[in-house]
C-alpha cells in the first residue's frame, strides 16, 4: 500500500502544523500526496510546515520534487516550512540537490499522534 | 584478469503504468540480493531503477501507455547491470536532459535530478536515444567483496 492510499497522520501544535509522511514516495504517490499536504495547510493555515519523513520507507526524485513544490507553496503563503527527521538515504539525496541551501532539516523528536 | 562471466540474467515487460515504478525497483532488488548487497547498495539500485523507469513513464511516453523492458544481469565479478528500455518519443539532446536540474516538465514539480541520482548511486550510467525510437538507459553498479551466494 502506497503512501496516497492511506490517511495522512498530522497534528497542529500551536500555530504549527506537522505532518508525517510515510511509505513510498516515487512519481506514483507524489501527485495525490500533494493534493492532501496542501488540502490540509488550506484548512489549517498554520504559521508553519513541518513534513517529519522519519517514516518514508523510499524515496526518489519525485519527492524531491514534492517537497521543493510544498517550500515553494509555503513560501508562497508566507508559511515557514521545514523537514524534519530524514533516513540517511534521504538525506543523501537531499544532499545531492543541495536542498539544505533552501529548506531548513531538522532532526528532533516530534511527538506522534 | 579474466573476463567477468554472466552468471545470472532476467528480463521482464510491463506497461508504462505508475504503479509499476515500485514493481519495477522491488524486482531489482530481489534480483540483486543474491549477490549479497548491503543495505545501501539495495538502497542505490531502488532509487536509480526507480529513477529510469519513472523517465520512460513521463517522458518517453507522456500521456499513452507503452511497453518498458527492463533486463537485469549478473557477472562473476560482482556487477549488477540494469538496462530500462523505452519505445517512447526518445531525448533530442541527451547530454542537456542529464544535467543537474533540467526538466521539460516543471509544472509537475520534476526535480530535474534523475539522471543525477542515477550517476551518484551507480558506477556508471549510459544513456542511448534516437528521437521516434525511444530510449536506452544502461546502468552499472560493483557490489562490494563479498562471495556470491551458490
Amino acid at each position: 500500500m502506497t503512501t496516497a492510499e492511506k490517511t495522512l497522520k498530522s497534528a497542529m501544535k500551536g500555530r504549527t502544523l506537522i505532518i508525517w509522511l510515510d511509505g513510498d514516495i516515487d512519481h506514483h504517490s507524489a501527485r495525490e500526496l500533494r493534493s492532501r499536504i496542501d488540502t490540509k495547510v488550506f484548512i489549517q493555515r498554520p504559521d508553519e510546515l513541518i513534513l517529519d519523513l522519519s517514516r518514508v520507507c523510499f524515496m526518489d526524485s519525485s519527492g524531491l520534487g514534492l517537497i521543493l513544490g510544498r517550500y515553494a507553496k509555503a513560501a508562497e503563503l508566507g508559511i515557514r516550512f521545514k523537514v524534519a527527521n530524514p533516513t540517511p538515504e534521504i538525506s543523501r539525496i537531499l544532499d545531492l540537490a543541495g536542498t539544505q541551501r533552501l529548506i531548513k532539516i531538522e532532526n528532533a523528536s516530534l511527538r506522534t499522534v | 584478469m579474466a573476463k567477468p562471466e554472466p552468471v545470472n540474467q532476467m528480463k521482464c515487460t510491463f506497461p508504462s503504468c505508475s504503479v509499476n515504478e515500485a514493481l519495477a525497483r522491488s524486482v531489482a532488488a530481489s534480483f540483486a540480493a543474491q549477490l549479497n548487497p548491503t543495505c545501501e547498495e539495495v538502497s542505490d539500485i531502488k532509487c536509480a531503477v526507480s529513477e529510469a523507469v519513472t523517465n520512460a513513464i513521463v517522458h518517453g511516453y507522456r500521456d499513452s501507455i507503452g511497453e518498458i523492458v527492463m533486463v537485469l544481469k549478473l557477472e562473476s565479478d560482482r556487477t549488477f547491470t540494469a538496462e530500462i528500455r523505452d519505445r517512447g518519443v526518445g531525448i533530442p539532446n541527451v547530454e542537456e536532459a542529464m544535467r543537474p536540474l533540467f526538466t521539460t516538465d516543471p509544472e509537475n514539480e520534476r526535480s530535474g535530478m534523475g539522471f543525477t541520482i542515477i550517476e551518484n548511486f551507480m558506477d556508471s550510467l549510459r544513456v542511448v536515444s534516437s528521437p521516434g525510437k525511444g530510449t536506452r538507459v544502461i546502468m552499472k553498479k560493483k557490489l562490494s567483496m563479498l562471495p556470491l551466494r551458490k
